[in-house]
């Protein structure tokens, strides 16, 4: 009778003994190979949150000088001390958004193209060289921009837009060709193969028979391709788009070299902007002012939490897509991980 | 169990983590050699950091430095005036290097004490973008300049600009001015002599390594200036002298203090380092202010600083450094596009860098 509860009580440290000797079994090799990967795996999760603490603590004091109303502040002021991220988030809003209208059909398109009707000679190097776009110094897509795609713009499509579309409000003023426009035309070229690899995976998750089915009631092709593949997919087309966005949001250099870099928030899209990332390379190196210094530092880790929670919304939508047609262990991929596992 | 697929794969692995662990372990040994016949003593290493302006000057300088003193080797990251003072404070480098003064209180802030030591002269120029019959060069005053970019003048052809320009063909087209978007000593320059002509501009624009432009569009670094002046028709904009100079750009020829319009040339901008010295006898002056026929008034001096109490070792090789720089060192100046220091400034930084303390290493507090 006394002895009963002695044995529950030790009863973990009996399973855990157990498993000792089950572990033993195993090869030295193994346990500390798998040791090593864990720590590697671990220590990019300590980083991540150590950058994120560093970050915000050198931020803090702009945070605690300003408050809550640096968001709203539309002035960045050096000379005054007087800082603001409102026009930096506007003109990141704007070029971010920008991009996404002008990439998100042609990566679409061209993930459509590439998955279901190119033959698979085209296909493959057309694939390739879309992604090669993604491999790009992201320095030469902006000096492209500022002494090639900048004078274009100005002397064939925005003239013409201020031409014949100035009762627009985006499209009013004077132009010089860099601006929140090309900004957005290079934002554009940088994420499509972001966004057309990512639909083209989403595109794979839907099962043939899906396809088959639908073409079996007679359809057209087109007509196959808008029920069975985008409609099916549509949840995994959002997810590459908000991935997209988080690249266009956290792109620096480029967008620095074309957008004008001014403080400021005007309708027109031919006007100079500044977004977050292109004033932390303007600023970061020269500034010797505490105040200052801390509110960059603080314009970093709005756009880091802002990139962090983009990024996660993408990956859960990307995730229920392929749960949508691979639900629990049913799947390829969850098959090929639970016999890893058991190896291991 | 994945090894014994295929055993190739084992010794390949083993043999690259064999190589792997050699080469860590390879400088390790190599040092500890007694004697080192095959390799040099090593050099003694001083670190520098700071301005990019003078990074081509400096990086020529510490080469040829090499060939005079094989055992001292000198580096220099440029990460921009900011960093290197913040680092040269903390303690993380020998000597810091900036185009503009530190500020008071950050001078203040530090325990030793500070020198600032002149080690060449700069020159913003102002270029700009219009059709001009070629010998034909700009007029431009500091007001004029203020009212550009303020936004006041819109028009090349405004009243006030034809004005100082008589006879030149200006065009009926918009200004558009161009500034440094990243913060530098170029921009530090050009407000600070507008700041001499206009009373509004200090209070709307400032005056700054990065001040709050109200009009414009801001291209990063010299080159994305150059850039923007180059690719947008009617546009105005400054920069260092040798990107203009490389560029074959036009220059406009600036008013100075005493009212005269001067071109921007080595003369004139050594004249105006000499003007400043004789009559203030200081080399923080801010050089916009001189006047005379030939001064060209937007330049400025970039600093090394360094502290004034230095460790032995370490602290004769800077000042032997220093001292040859004044010297020798001068030569490289004009061929890299950046002006020497005029004979009277060198002898000024030489009292200066006589006034360095080197302390043994015994007494180190």
């Amino acid at each position: 009778m006394t002895k009963k509860p002695n044995l529950v009580f030790i009863s973990p440290f009996l399973s855990f003994l157990k498993r000792k000797q089950e572990k033993r079994d195993i090869h030295i090799q193994d346990r500390l190979f798998y040791f090593f990967l864990k720590g590697l795996s671990w220590s990019l999760i300590f980083l991540f949150f150590y950058m994120l603490i560093v970050i915000f603590q050198m931020s803090w004091p702009a945070f605690s000088h300003f408050g809550m109303k640096f968001f709203v502040n539309a002035e960045w002021n050096s000379w005054t001390k007087n800082f603001g991220a409102l026009s930096l988030i506007y003109g990141t809003a704007v070029t971010s958004f920008l991009a996404l209208l002008l990439a998100v059909p042609v990566s679409v398109g061209v993930a459509l193209f590439l998955n279901e009707l190119s033959p698979a000679w085209l296909a493959r190097p057309i694939g390739f060289i879309v992604e090669m776009l993604a491999a790009v110094p992201s320095i030469v897509y902006g000096l492209w921009g500022l002494f090639v795609l900048a004078p274009i713009l100005r002397d064939y499509i925005q003239s013409f837009l201020s031409k014949y579309l100035s009762f627009l409000p985006v499209f009013q003023g004077n132009y010089y060709g860099v601006g929140m426009m090309c900004g957005g035309v290079i934002l554009a070229i940088m994420i499509i193969p972001t966004v057309s690899s990512i639909c083209r995976e989403v595109f794979r998750t839907i099962p043939e028979s899906n396809r088959e089915a639908v073409l079996g009631l007679g359809t057209t092709r087109w007509e196959m391709l808008k029920i069975a593949v985008l409609k099916g997919s549509s949840t995994g087309i959002i997810g590459a788009v908000i991935m997209g966005l988080g690249r266009a949001l956290g792109e620096t250099m480029a967008v620095t070299m074309v957008i004008g870099n001014a403080i400021s928030i005007k309708a027109s899209l031919f006007e100079p902007a500044q977004t977050m990332a292109s004033i932390l390379a303007n600023q970061y190196a020269e500034a010797d002012n505490e105040l200052h210094l801390a509110s960059l530092t603080a314009v970093g880790f709005s756009l880091f939490c802002l990139s962090l929670i983009i990024n996660i919304l993408a990956l859960l939508l990307v995730w229920r897509m392929e749960k949508k047609f691979y639900p629990k262990g049913n799947s390829k991929k969850n098959n090929v991980l639970s016999l890893r596992k058991v190896k291991v | 169990m994945y090894f014994q697929e295929s055993d190739k794969r084992v010794l390949i692995l083993r043999s690259f983590c064999f190589i792997l662990i050699l080469a860590c372990l390879f400088p390790v040994v190599s040092q500890g050699r007694p004697g080192g016949a095959t390799r040099p003593k090593k050099p003694l290493l001083i670190n520098g950091a700071g301005a990019s302006f003078p990074y081509i000057l400096y990086s020529k300088w510490f080469l040829e430095y090499r060939k005079v003193a094989p055992d001292i080797m000198i580096n220099y990251r440029s990460i921009g005036s900011g960093g290197g003072i913040r680092q040269f404070l903390t303690g993380t480098l020998d000597f810091g290097a900036t185009d503009v003064p530190m500020q008071k209180e950050q001078i203040e802030k530090s325990k030793k004490e500070i020198l600032h030591l002149p080690t060449a002269l700069g020159a913003v120029v102002v270029s700009y973008n219009l059709n001009l019959p070629k010998e034909g060069t700009i007029r431009l005053t500091g007001q004029v300049l203020a009212d550009i970019y303020m936004g006041k003048i819109k028009k090349w052809n405004h009243q006030k600009i034809s004005e100082i320009n008589p006879g030149v063909p200006l065009p009926d087209q918009n200004i558009v001015p161009i500034y440094r978007a990243d913060g530098s000593g170029t921009t530090a320059v050009f407000t600070e002599y507008l700041g001499q002509f206009s009373k509004n501009w200090i209070e709307k624009v400032g005056k700054g390594k990065s001040v709050n432009w109200v009009t414009g569009i801001g291209g990063k670094g010299n080159e994305g200036v150059m850039g923007l002046i180059q690719k947008v028709p009617g546009s105005i904009g400054y920069l260092a002298m040798s990107y203009a100079v490389n560029r074959k750009l036009p220059m406009a020829n600036i008013q100075n203090m005493s009212g005269h319009f001067v071109k921007a040339s080595i003369h004139t901008v050594k004249t105006s380092a000499k003007q400043i010295l004789k009559k203030t006898n200081d080399l923080f002056h801010p050089l916009v202010v001189a006047k005379g026929a030939d001064v060209y008034p937007m330049s400025s001096y970039t600093y090394l600083i360094v502290y004034k109490e230095m460790f032995s070792i370490k602290g004769q090789a800077l000042v032997q450094f220093l001292n040859w720089s004044l010297g020798a060192g001068q030569n490289f100046c004009e061929q890299l596009h950046y002006i020497s220091l005029p004979p009277a400034v060198v002898q000024e930084v030489k009292n200066k860098v006589r006034s360095i303390k080197v302390v043994d290493d015994d007494k180190k507090t």
